[in-house]
């Protein structure tokens, strides 16, 4: 089968699968699952650059996407002016002495020769400064956290449409990916890997405990959203209007109070309808153009350059490629291109909860969705991240009525039978992994396996 | 004068309470932990990530073993009945190590796959294992431990000095304690003086080397398996006696312990050690509230007024990331010279 057939075939088992989630379960259902692969793909992209293109494991993605969705706390929420009002000076103070901190130790680290004197002047660089700054924060923490605590307790954000939030989001786990490669790249490859695992549960560790900034563990609920809300449909006259234009052919059947009932129960389902599509536009549209991009950097001389990089560092440093340059560059795209979907599941779900990222679900999945889909093949992250995710959703579903099935013949209060009927939605971490291994054991190039394309 | 000397002696003991006694015991276990994965890497020569899972999943088999003895009136009477049941659960992590290795890395052992290859598989890997230990026994808190509690009790010490401040030691604690150091004189003894661990020792150093003057490889990685799972098994059980057993809490056990490995340096059982308890310490101190301590040893006029905790308790993944950092940066081959088994 050619590369081509292999990925309209691909995409046809996708929209069948879709589908029959659609007519079996309900279109709301489908609708919801569709959105959240749609956010998949496009982590799933930003993997590929680093693992497909680079060969570089990150297992920090759920850092990346947390940040993502901070971001989009930050940016949508409204200012919370007497907490500001109540902390700012300590806070400016705070971020002030951090930033001369970090300063004089990068000066101290780069200007001074490397021995004793060097270290003692860093560690008290660091210690004298990091105590400073605490001397700060924490005033100013305490004070902001006071503001009515149950409702607010953390500074707010910037009060802007949420949308904007995407890109910053994507900006922001740039930055950061920048100084975590800044330090951790040019380690050996597994090395790394350790080391993204460690920042992930750093970045969430923060986002858990500052509450000044992302209200902790109280969560944030009630995000803003890009497009309107159920209620405000139901009420308003075109949508009605648009509904009952939907369905005339089978009201015009019904008696005119029936007519009534009918439509109302139609303007409900068709509002939650609505709304998911209006999100699955937004998504689709940002997974599309990011595709794109992806694709045309792959095809360029940057991507070649990446390939060569990947397949043979040692050729490709002889040939005057800087290696970790490269690293640094790829580790940066991808993690923003993972932070750009954080603040877009964010979003989608309207509240920040930091408790909600596990790497089991945050960083592993994304990372078998890649491997799943094949590496390498921006098509295939994308084919992935859909396989993977309904796979996901569905498999708790399908392993419940599964066990119900084999089980039918218990008795209803056999323990056994009890244990296996709630067990059974664990299954699907067993049934994961082992779709993984079997992808890399007999197609390790995963489903759509990387084109290499022979130029005469 | 007295007063000042019993206001130490009572700042001592409130240290030794809370940070020298369970640094030592969660020190010992990610030494335990750090072994297992740093003889991994060694021999197989990659960064197992399914080692929590794998610690997991032995100390379920332990726990289940354990509820049954129980259900039996089976015990060991002042010491916890799961001490009877881990050869059991041993025995069943080796078997399923084993069947691992058979079934999944021994092919691209023979392929001779890169390291990072090997790392995504072991990845594949920990995803089984989680979903068995998560389907036989659940995502939650399970508590297993039995018999005594303590070995020093807080009430019965202060009766006896007459200090302000209690020191406890618990069965748990001063289990692994024991047992740790148990597990790696018996460790170094077979890596040092029989002929399969040095056969052992020679793999690892020089694969090809090794090869020409006979050493099986086939017997080397079964070897390697199995101390692996008597390894992990051990460190999971004792966690879980000192602590809790929660099949979440294995997996964030890996990054302290992969930072225990390298920072002592990767394939060195000693560094795995020495890595352990730096890490173990460096957590506790970090993020131990001071406060008391200080009541003790400063006049009423210099009390402190906050807390004293440099860090709080959920920030100590960023200190054994830090501290990994640190070493990779200053020493990549980790605190012992790596690479040398």
């Amino acid at each position: 089968m050619s590369s081509v057939q292999k990925t309209w075939l691909a995409f046809s088992v996708i929209g069948l699968l879709l589908l029959s989630i659609g007519f079996g379960q309900s279109w709301s259902v489908a609708l919801g699952i569709f959105n959240m692969c749609l956010i998949s793909s496009i982590v799933a992209l930003g993997i590929n650059i680093q693992w497909g293109y680079a060969g570089i494991a990150n297992v920090g993605i759920m850092g990346f996407a947390a940040v993502g969705g901070m971001t989009a706390v930050l940016v949508s929420e409204q200012p919370v002016t007497a907490a500001w009002e109540a902390g700012w000076g300590n806070l400016l103070l705070a971020v002030l002495f951090f930033s001369i901190t970090v300063t004089l130790a990068i000066l101290c680290y780069r200007r001074m020769a490397a021995g004793r004197h060097r270290t003692i002047a860093l560690s008290a660089t660091i210690i004298i400064g990091l105590f400073l700054t605490r001397y700060f924060l924490d005033p100013a923490v305490a004070s902001i956290e006071a503001i009515e605590p149950a409702k607010t307790g953390f500074l707010g954000g910037f009060g802007l449409p949420i949308l904007f939030s995407w890109i910053i989001g994507g900006i922001v786990a740039a930055g950061i990916a920048w100084v975590i490669g800044k330090i951790a790249l040019g380690l050996r490859a597994d090395y790394l890997t350790i080391a993204t695992l460690g920042i992930s549960e750093i970045i969430i560790a923060l986002l858990k405990n500052e509450d000044w900034l992302t209200r902790g563990v109280k969560n944030v609920t009630g995000l803003p959203r890009p497009v309107p809300y159920e209620v405000n449909l139901q009420t308003s006259e075109w949508f009605i209007d648009l509904i009952s234009g939907w369905h005339s052919g089978y009201l015009s059947t019904l008696s005119t109070l029936d007519r009534q009932g009918a439509l109302k129960q139609f303007v409900i389902e068709g509002s939650s309808i609505f709304v998911k599509l209006c999100y699955t536009g937004l998504f689709a549209t940002v997974l599309i153009f990011i595709l794109i991009l992806c694709m045309r950097a792959l095809d360029s001389p940057w991507g070649r350059m990446m390939r060569a990089i990947r397949d043979n560092e040692v050729a490709a440093s002889a040939m005057g490629k800087n290696i970790t340059r490269r690293h640094l560059q790829i580790f940066i795209i991808g993690s923003a291109i993972v932070g750009i979907a954080g603040a877009m599941i964010t979003t989608l779900d309207g509240q920040f909860t930091p408790t909600s990222y596990r790497p089991i679900r945050f960083t592993f999945l994304f990372l078998v969705m890649v491997i799943v889909g094949g590496s390498g093949n921006n098509l295939g992250a994308v084919v992935g991240g859909f396989i993977i995710w309904i796979f996901w959703i569905e498999a708790e579903p399908v392993g419940v009525w599964l066990m119900h099935f084999g089980t039918a013949w218990m008795d209803d209060s056999n323990a056994l039978k009890i244990h296996l009927l709630d067990s059974a939605q664990h299954m699907r971490l067993f049934f994961m992994g082992l779709v993984l291994l079997l992808i890399l054991r007999f197609s390790p190039g995963g489903i759509l396996p990387e084109v290499i394309k022979k130029r005469s | 004068m007295m007063e000042a000397i019993i206001d130490l002696l009572n700042a001592i003991v409130l240290l030794l309470n809370f940070v020298v006694i369970p640094a030592l015991s969660y020190g010992s276990q990610l030494a335990l932990g750090a072994l297992g994965i740093t003889m991994v890497y060694g021999i197989l020569r990659f960064a197992n990530f399914a080692h929590g899972d794998t610690m997991a999943f032995g100390t379920m088999i332990t726990i289940l073993v354990t509820w049954w003895l129980q259900s039996k009136g089976i015990g060991l009477g002042p010491l916890p009945t799961a001490l009877l049941a881990l050869p059991v659960g041993i025995l069943f992590t080796i078997l399923i190590l084993l069947i691992t290795d058979k079934l999944v890395y021994q092919h691209y052992r023979r392929q001779k796959t890169p390291p990072i290859t090997l790392l995504i598989v072991s990845l594949g890997v920990m995803f089984m294992m989680n979903g068995i230990v998560r389907f036989v026994i659940g995502p939650n808190d399970q508590r297993f431990i039995d018999g005594e509690r303590f070995i020093i009790h807080a009430r019965s010490f202060k009766a006896m000095t007459g200090l302000d401040e209690g020191f406890s030691l618990k069965v748990s604690q001063g289990l692994t304690i024991v047992i740790a150091i148990i597990m790696v004189l018996a460790l170094f003894w077979f890596l040092q003086k029989t002929r399969t661990g040095k056969s052992m020792r020679a793999y690892s150093d020089n694969e090809e080397l090794a090869l020409l003057s006979g050493v099986n490889p086939d017997r080397v990685v079964l070897i390697t398996w199995i101390i692996v799972a008597i390894l992990a098994t051990v460190a999971g059980t004792l966690y879980g006696l000192d602590k809790s057993f929660k099949p979440f809490t294995y997996l964030q056990l890996l990054l302290p312990m992969f930072a225990a490995a390298i920072v002592g340096g990767v394939g060195n059982p000693v560094g795995a050690i020495l890595g352990g308890y730096v890490i173990a310490f460096s957590e506790v101190v970090v993020t131990y509230a001071y406060k008391k301590v200080f009541v003790y040893l400063l006049p009423a006029s210099l009390e402190p007024s906050s807390l004293m905790q440099l860090l709080s308790t959920d920030y100590k993944f960023a200190v054994s990331f830090i501290i990994l950092v640190l070493v990779l940066l200053i020493k990549p081959t980790g605190l012992m010279k790596g690479k040398v088994i």
